[in-house]
């Protein structure tokens, strides 16, 4: 019974009083009372959801901004060829080059009036340790030449000194540290004021491959943003196509029995298949049985396109099944073939759900690490992988696995970076959803 | 349409020819998390300081990095395990059935575990190793009979400790780090506190007393960490009264927030660890597969260079990370370069 005749008659069906319609009486007043309660529970759980999102953003920005400057220490570097040619005959060059940086930073200390404020090896620890590998690229470039070089060098500063300017590392903090004491930040505050060490907006973090333990702030993302991008490349390159084509068939042509049941069920069945396990699918099929490359971005592309499948599939034929049928009734009524209604009619008016279902289905994959782990992408990578297609069977890492694997770093500087990543990766996340936004409206427009 | 056919045919073309070219041009490790640190610094500057690519690490752990380097041989296996154990007898074999015979053996260095607490925590600065087997051992001898520890602070362990809640954080069964820490803190603490041998002596034969002794309390006293030594961290950050066991060059990454307590009245560092003062320190090994020598370009050279004197050696930046130079470091670098490989079937 519905409740518009409910205050008409009373609860066995008898007549009762007739109440004036602005007075209410009890049962309507639970029911408002229900409704209420009803919006106030979902108020509190949006309230909820937004409180959680907003302490996520605010956590992960406060950690993660600072990593995207860096301070740097400017001075003059003078290398004869001899010093070269010596430096390169050792086995460990890069140690080589540091002691010629180590001299000329005390050069430069000492033009500034700083030089006996530390010891030699203790001013040293302000540059990173990048710094030797940086002026060694310089000199292998300009061995043979007949001229000395003489130009001014920027180098990173050591982790612990930038740290210092982003408030990680204190005066008190520093007394206890074993890896730099306050007699260094005192002199790093003296090389700023002289204008020596200035912090700027660092791209390195964007472009930069993964650094080891000794030297957090020369870490970047470089290699796992085009692991990334190489991984959705092919992720875009398969699912979409083989997606499509499969829901087409599905949805317009297969016969209704009992095989395509059983096919829908399991396509359905596995887009709720935990990702690890297309992990073990591809370290089988892919590494063991085909035969391509560990840590390469085409078996991590793989894993993920049989991922995301069942994903576009589902959307793909949920956006196919809201067209109406009369489009494809008039399409096969004016004469044109089911491959005609479906190819010039169909498709493009499902067009943007198949979109919308693409991008959510890539954003979901660029997520994703579990799969990674055992194709071995999770991994120390720093060569960057060759241009596509070579490319795609270099070794790379990806956006998540970088966050995974800086969380695990002793140096606490390496915690500013995992959230620095983190935003990069929302970033990356935002601007997928906006671009599929973007597509819907426009294609939209054509209805 | 064509498009997508186009794109769709020359990914699978150039999917079948990469299956005829597997050739590899980089070394590929993996292994054990203790041993990453150290290797991804040697990978990094191999990478500078030759013409060769640097080399792809992977963590895991020993026995995952072990197992995949006893997949089998070439390039879609991996090139060297890093490991925080010496490999087993049943792993050596495993290799063996999967055509990997040739192993050369390579030991790196020490590596100390460490307690540590929070620097404005309570006064933990002296241990002993009976003092944890007393505060952490599931049960007690206690007159002849096992009975549960009921120890609940630290000074009913010991009258000369802080008088705060037991609560250890220990690494959990799946690292290296626990085996280490069992047996030469717990079961030697057992066994200098004269528990074993009074056990030994009421007739319990020599492996139950063993395992009795080597058991952790398993009642919230003592947390098993599974994560990495950061979520240790992150534990003792947030309770006052928390003890962890760290690695020797996480703590020094991180002298600012942690305390380190000293065992037997030995502190650690580097010196007193390759002294063999410090008791508790292991060996850090890698293993390579002979037969990849002079297929996979480089994989020689980076295992001649991870153990030259100025990488390992106690100038070196493995040894600054808080690496425990190998004395015999000579000797391993003489059978890297002679490819010396393990005494097949011992």
């Amino acid at each position: 019974m519905s409740d518009a005749t409910a205050p008409a008659t009373g609860p066995a069906g008898v007549r009762v009083k007739k109440m004036s319609l602005l007075e209410q009486d009890d049962r309507t007043k639970r029911r408002n009372a229900a409704e209420k309660r009803f919006q106030f529970y979902g108020l509190t759980a949006i309230t909820v959801g937004v409180l959680a999102l907003a302490m996520l953003l605010i956590s992960i920005l406060s950690n993660g901004l600072s990593a995207f400057s860096q301070s740097f220490v400017t001075f003059e570097v003078t290398l004869t060829q001899e010093q070269i040619a010596d430096a390169e005959a050792s086995v460990v060059k890069t140690s080589k080059y540091s002691a010629i940086i180590k001299d000329n930073f005390q050069t430069a200390l000492a033009a500034q009036g700083l030089a006996d404020q530390v010891s030699v090896d203790d001013a040293m620890g302000l540059i990173s340790k990048e710094a030797a590998a940086q002026l060694r690229n310089v000199a292998t470039a300009r061995m043979g030449d007949d001229e000395d070089v003489s130009r001014s060098f920027t180098f990173l500063t050591n982790g612990r000194i930038d740290g210092y300017y982003k408030g990680r590392v204190t005066m008190e903090t520093a007394a206890r540290d074993s890896n730099i004491s306050p007699e260094q930040l005192q002199l790093a505050d003296q090389l700023r004021e002289a204008g020596l060490i200035e912090k700027r907006f660092n791209w390195g973090f964007m472009t930069m491959p993964d650094a080891s333990g000794q030297r957090p702030e020369a870490a970047g993302l470089g290699v796992a943003i085009l692991g990334s991008l190489y991984m959705m490349l092919v992720v875009l390159c398969l699912a979409l196509p083989i997606g499509v084509a499969a829901s087409i068939y599905l949805e317009e042509f297969a016969p209704k029995n009992w095989l395509t049941d059983i096919i829908e069920v399991n396509i359905s069945n596995l887009a709720a298949v935990p990702s690890i396990v297309f992990g073990i699918l591809g370290l089988a099929i892919f590494i063991n049985f085909a035969g391509l490359p560990q840590s390469a971005p085409i078996v991590g592309g793989l894993v993920l396109t049989l991922m995301t499948l069942p994903t576009i599939i589902i959307a793909t034929r949920a956006s196919l099944k809201s067209v109406p049928p009369s489009i494809r009734s008039a399409a096969l009524g004016l004469g044109a073939s089911k491959m005609q209604s479906v190819f010039h009619h169909v498709l493009p008016l499902a067009a943007p759900g198949i979109l919308t279902g693409t991008i959510i289905g890539l954003a979901q994959a660029l997520g994703e690490t579990a799969p990674l782990l055992l194709i071995g992408m999770v991994a120390f990578v720093r060569e960057y992988p060759a241009g596509p297609p070579e490319g795609l069977f270099d070794p790379a890492s990806a956006l998540p696995v970088q966050v995974y694997n800086w969380t695990q770093r002793s140096d606490p500087a390496f915690f500013e970076r995992a959230s620095g990543a983190i935003i990069i990766l929302l970033i990356f996340l935002l601007f997928m959803n906006a671009l599929a936004i973007f597509l819907r409206r426009r294609f939209e427009r054509r209805w | 349409m064509s498009l997508v056919k186009m794109t769709a045919s020359a990914l699978a073309i150039t999917t079948l020819s990469a299956t005829v070219a597997t050739a590899r041009d980089q070394v590929q490790v993996a292994g054990s998390s203790t041993v990453l640190p150290y290797a991804s610094i040697v990978a990094e500057a191999f990478g500078e300081n030759t013409d060769f690519p640097t080399p792809v690490v992977e963590s895991g752990g020993s026995s995952a990095g072990l197992k995949r380097f006893c997949e089998g041989v070439g390039a879609t296996t991996i090139d060297v395990a890093n490991a925080s154990r010496k490999i087993r007898e049943k792993e050596v074999k495993a290799c063996a059935d999967a055509g990997v015979t040739d192993i050369i053996e390579v030991r790196i260095g020490y590596d100390g575990i460490v307690f540590a607490s929070q620097t404005n925590g309570p006064e933990f600065t002296e241990f002993t190793a009976e003092q944890w087997y007393k505060a952490l051992a599931a049960e007690h001898f206690i007159d002849g009979e096992l009975v549960a520890n009921a120890f609940t602070t630290w000074d009913q362990v010991d009258a000369s400790l802080p008088a705060v809640d037991i609560q250890a954080f220990i690494p959990g069964t799946k690292h290296g780090t626990r085996e280490v820490f069992e047996e030469k803190v717990i079961l030697a603490g057992c066994e200098e506190g004269g528990f074993y041998q009074a056990m030994l002596d009421s007739g319990v034969d020599e492996d139950t007393a063993e395992s009795k002794c080597m058991a952790i309390r398993s009642d919230g006293r003592s947390v098993d960490i599974d994560g990495d030594y950061t979520e240790t961290l992150a534990r003792i950050d947030a309770n006052n009264n928390g003890l962890g066991v760290f690695g020797l060059a996480f703590y020094e990454n991180n002298t600012d927030k942690l305390k380190v307590a000293t065992m037997g009245g030995i502190a650690p560092s580097t010196e007193t660890i390759s002294s063999g003062e410090y008791p508790v320190s292991r060996p850090l090994y890698f293993y390579i597969k002979k037969a990849h020598i002079g297929v996979i370009p480089g994989l020689k050279e980076y295992a001649q260079f991870f153990v030259s004197d100025e990488i390992a050696g106690p100038d070196g930046p493995l040894s600054a990370y808080g690496l425990v130079a190998d004395p015999e470091l000579s000797a391993t670098q003489s059978s890297v370069a002679e490819e010396q490989t393990m005494a097949s079937g011992s």
